[in-house]
């Protein structure tokens, strides 16, 4: 047992812990960010320490190094720390920073339970960190519940709001639907292959039979759910709209991105041999979602439910780099993942202060943010850019990363929907600019904390930052994506 | 001068006067302006400077600039001019100084104008400075958000909503761009083997040289290309964003957009398409032709129609682009030349029309032919504007626009007479709606509503003074413009007879 393996999962939990025992120690009065405040520097102290986890290229002649590679895995191979998952996990790290940032004053000023939410919070990251590391069927299954769980508590907090009541039930409902199907599937796989282990299920010539294909064939159905995929996304846009601002931040940016992370490890490591299977469905499914995520995102009035349109588009492009099936690919959506973290934090920071003071996100109540608030205004417009791929923002940088991968694989028609499909979802991201800089002020100014600017600041730098110069993230996305499993 | 980073420095001109900018206080509103014109005035400098010093008996790129930049795509920070993308540059620096004072007077919100009008310059002076497609792509698409922008909050609503005009025209460029994006992924995959992949665009045109593309591909990508380029170049079918978009845009916008960013349009179809695509070029060739032929006379014919001013000069301007397109679908030296210093050509006298337009209109707030009349009278130097710019626009001798038109028409004569002979008659639309405009808003009895409103003078005759210049010297030492576009298009030769028995779309119709 390594237990130096699973640090990060220990380090999470206990602050999950902390963060319970904070809550019944501090007088009920008492304001509950300082314990955000502790959150915020234990795990950004984490995030920095994890970048010397990483492991260099090894060399498969060299002995001693492959000895090494043992100590990556805990309890014997369910579990597996290589590259790929210490990036996925640092980008979830990196997520809930910036949502525990922007989030302390809509807790104190929107929710009851505050203490609540900074625990869950820490055990929803600790699911998504198990996700990222997982290399067994059934360890999978847990972290996905663990995070899934947490989240359905969260998305009903706020406690007078009917919209997040429904919106809890409904995720609730449609989320154990998709729990029962995956667990169903699962259960073919084993049925078929005689294990859970996503190294020897790989080996197994039964998966080719009926019973093993209709096992793969519900799991990622499973995972269709949690990424939005359509036809699978009908639970989002309510989910999102009726959900706390910072938890639709974390169920795009981090539920996402983990439900990624693990669906590509299942692929290509428990499935690698039955592509031509689920190449096609994957390449139908995701043209679907650039298509019908960006025109049903035109219609919506309300910015939250917009940006839930335009995350099943965004799930789209992130199958695109799947469907590549390469490192180049597999490189492009850690890529593109962790810019949509940045862009997707700037957004909903500015959507938690305009939904805390004027009590709505809707298009009409975005009206004249440039006058009121021009820095947020700003944060949003380059925000939106980013997700739709324009340049100098960090999306170009993504997008021609991920098609130039498909392309590559003889996938052109995706890059045509993919490129036609991203410009015409400027025209909606567009429609909200143009709220905020034409709509009429109604003079009153937004008064933004010092760590919601933080917050902003940081993600909208860095998306520049990544827009103008993309090599940092691309060499350390290279080297987690062709480390893939070691 | 050896190793200044001269170009580097022309483009962060514009960006750092925008990051100045935001430290600015808002009410210090004519250190904004100055601190605009004191870096558009480097840059201008800067450029001339490199537009006098270039070595054109050596030709091809100088003032290089090379740095790595993203090392698993192949990008590189690569910056240099040669005969070809110098005057464009030239250009850009003319209208970006000219549009910055033209601007002047803007009273709504003048510091976030500024910041825009910087990046947009920027990211036109990026798309003709870079050596590497990656960059290219990057500094074409920045613009299209800011003008979107300054379109909504500084325009103005006449005929069509300038919230629709801004919307038209981002959609238009970035579908177009959408087009051009697939087919530069293709490009870029096909010219290399992994590993040795690389955006310079002069690699690419080696690589097109070494027989990397088939000419299936090549006919394929150019296609793509047309798309995105033509529709920036407004190219018929694609061209009705730009009437309606100059009308909503400012002033600032309007000059630049119909000055240089229409350019990139056939700048890229050069420099990409022609370098790197050459079979695909000549098999499109005549249908751009054909296209062009429409855009001249069917432009031609509606400016005829049109009261709004700024109608007439977007249609003449669609029009115009017709003698650029066929200048290149000739495809020899002397016309490709010949659609070179056109773009300028236009360029400077689209500017100078939009800065006057834009001066009589924030006067009076009248911009129809029917109701301006008689202003030479209270107006004399808007008017010598005007009129200097008309008679660049139908092609007299002594200005601008003759030596660039003259020279397209020779240079085309030979492939497609036909469509030579009808472009030429297209000068006498030319002349009808512009001198019938002209007429109508300068000349004529004096009318006692605009006795109130005072002459162009001080900065708001710098545009006038800019662009003047740049006109007439141009005109009467046409050889400083033809032997600098000439001294790019040389190296065009080779491939052009490479090239010249290939087949083409249509049997190659004349």
């Amino acid at each position: 047992m390594n237990f130096a393996a699973i640090s990060t999962e220990i380090f999470i939990l206990c602050l999950g812990l902390f963060a319970i025992v904070m809550d019944l120690v501090l007088p009920e009065q008492e304001s509950r960010k300082s314990i955000g405040g502790v959150l915020i520097f234990s795990l950004t102290g984490w995030f920095l320490y994890m970048f010397t986890l990483y492991n260099g290229q090894l060399d498969p002649m060299d002995p001693a190094a492959m000895a090494a590679l043992a100590d990556r895995f805990f309890y014997q191979g369910l579990y597996l720390v290589d590259n790929y998952a210490l990036f996925f996990k640092q980008m979830f790290i990196l997520a809930t920073v910036l949502t525990l940032l922007f989030a302390a004053d809509y807790v104190q000023s929107v929710l009851r339970y505050r203490g609540e939410f900074y625990a869950l919070l820490m055990t929803a990251l600790l699911g998504m960190c198990v996700l990222a590391s997982a290399t067994d069927f059934l360890t999978m299954f847990i972290g996905l519940e663990l995070m899934t769980i947490s989240f359905y508590i969260l998305t009903g907090a706020r406690m007078n709001s009917k919209d997040s009541s429904e919106a809890a039930v409904k995720y609730l409902i449609i989320g154990s639907v998709s729990t029962a199907v995956m667990l169903y599937g699962i259960s073919l796989v084993y049925g078929a292959t005689g294990s859970i282990q996503f190294f020897e299920v790989c080996r197994s010539p039964h998966l080719f039979f009926p019973l093993g294909i209709a096992g793969i064939t519900m799991v990622l159905i499973g995972f269709f759910f949690k990424l939005s995929v359509i036809p699978f996304h009908m639970w989002a846009p309510d989910v999102y709209q009726g959900a706390p601002t910072p938890i639709t931040a974390m169920l795009a940016m981090g539920s996402k991105a983990a439900g990624i992370a693990a669906m590509m490890r299942a692929l290509f490591v428990a499935f690698p041999m039955l592509g031509i299977y689920w190449l096609p469905m994957l390449s139908v499914l995701c043209a679907a979602c650039m298509i019908f995520g960006n025109i049903m995102a035109m219609r919506q009035r309300d910015v939250k439910r917009m940006l839930a349109y335009s995350s099943i588009a965004q799930a789209g492009y992130m199958l695109v780099g799947i469907i590549a099936a390469d490192p180049a690919g597999m490189k492009a959506v850690m890529f593109y993942a962790t810019l949509y973290v940045f862009a997707n934090a700037g957004a909903f920071a500015v959507l938690s202060v305009v939904e805390a003071q004027k009590g709505s996100t809707s298009y009409r109540h975005m009206a004249g943010l440039a006058q009121s608030a021009p820095v947020l205004a700003a944060v949003m417009t380059i925000s939106l850019l980013s997700m739709a791929g324009i340049p100098p923002t960090a999306g170009f940088a993504g997008k021609l990363y991920l098609f130039t991968a498909v392309v590559d694989q003889g996938y052109l028609w995706l890059a045509f929907v993919g490129f036609v499909m991203s410009m015409i979802s400027v025209y909606y991201y567009l429609l909200v600019a143009k709220a905020m800089y034409l709509g009429a002020w109604d003079g009153s100014s937004l008064a933004v904390s010092g760590s919601t600017r933080a917050a902003v600041v940081l993600s909208v730098l860095a998306t520049l930052l990544v827009g103008v110069w993309p090599e940092g993230l691309a060499e350390l996305t290279n080297l987690a994506a062709s480390t893939f499993l070691q | 001068m050896e190793n200044f980073p001269l170009l580097t420095t022309v483009l962060l001109a514009p960006i750092s006067a925008a990051l100045l900018l935001c430290f600015v206080s808002a009410r210090a509103v004519q250190s904004v302006r100055v601190i605009c014109a004191a870096a558009m005035t480097v840059a201008l400098v800067l450029t001339v400077y490199a537009f006098f010093s270039y070595d054109m008996s050596v030709g091809g790129m100088q003032f290089m600039e090379d740095v790595p930049w993203i090392t698993d795509l192949g990008v590189h920070y690569a910056l240099g001019v040669d005969g070809i993308s110098l005057p464009m540059l030239l250009l850009t620096e003319l209208i970006g100084l000219a549009a910055v004072f033209s601007s002047w007077s803007i009273e709504k919100r003048p510091k976030e104008f500024y910041i825009l009008l910087m990046i947009l310059i920027a990211g036109v002076t990026g798309t003709f400075i870079a050596r590497d497609l990656f960059i290219f792509l990057l500094c074409y698409e920045v613009v299209v958000i800011p003008i979107y922008i300054m379109v909504i909050i500084w325009g103005s609503t006449k005929r069509v909503s300038k919230e629709y005009a801004g919307m038209k025209l981002t959609i238009y460029l970035l579908m177009g761009s959408a087009f051009m994006l697939v087919g530069v992924v293709a490009l870029y995959l096909q010219a290399f083997p992994p590993e040795m992949r690389t955006f310079d665009m002069q690699a690419l045109a080696a690589a097109a040289q070494a027989g990397s593309f088939s000419e299936e591909f090549q006919i394929f990508a150019f296609f793509l290309l047309l798309l995105g380029f033509g529709s920036l170049l407004s190219m018929f079918p694609f061209h009705s964003w730009s009437p309606d978009g100059y009308a909503g845009a400012p002033t600032a916008v309007s000059m630049i957009h119909a000055g240089v960013l229409k350019k990139i349009g056939g700048y890229g179809l050069i420099r990409l398409g022609l370098l790197v695509l050459p079979l695909g070029a000549k098999f499109w060739a005549p249908l751009i032709a054909g296209l062009a032929m429409i855009n001249v006379m069917y432009a031609a014919y509606i400016a005829l129609a049109q009261h709004d001013l700024k109608y007439v000069i977007g249609y003449s301007s669609v029009s115009h682009m017709g003698y650029v397109l066929l200048g290149f679908a000739a495809l020899n030296v002397v016309s490709v030349s010949g659609a070179v210093a056109n773009m300028v050509a236009h360029g400077v006298m689209s500017a100078l029309f939009f800065a006057m337009i834009g001066y009589v209109y924030e006067r009076t707030h009248l911009r129809s032919v029917r109701e301006l009349r008689g202003l030479a009278h209270q107006m004399p130097r808007v008017a010598t504007g005007f009129m200097l710019a008309g008679m660049a626009s139908l092609g007299l001798p002594g200005l601008i626009g003759f030596m660039p038109e003259f020279t397209i028409f020779v240079g085309s004569f030979s492939e497609y007479p036909v469509f030579a002979v009808l472009a030429i008659s297209g000068i006498i639309f030319t002349a009808l709606y512009t001198l019938r405009m002209l007429a109508r808003i300068l000349f004529g009895p004096r009318d006692s509503r605009f006795d109130h409103f005072e002459d162009a003078r001080g900065v708001a005759m710098m545009p006038l003074i800019i662009l003047g210049i740049a006109l007439v010297g141009f005109g009467i030492f046409p050889q400083l413009l033809m032997g600098m576009v000439g001294s790019g298009t040389e190296q065009l030769l080779p491939l052009l007879d490479r090239i010249a028995d290939a087949p083409a779309v249509l049997g190659g119709i004349r």
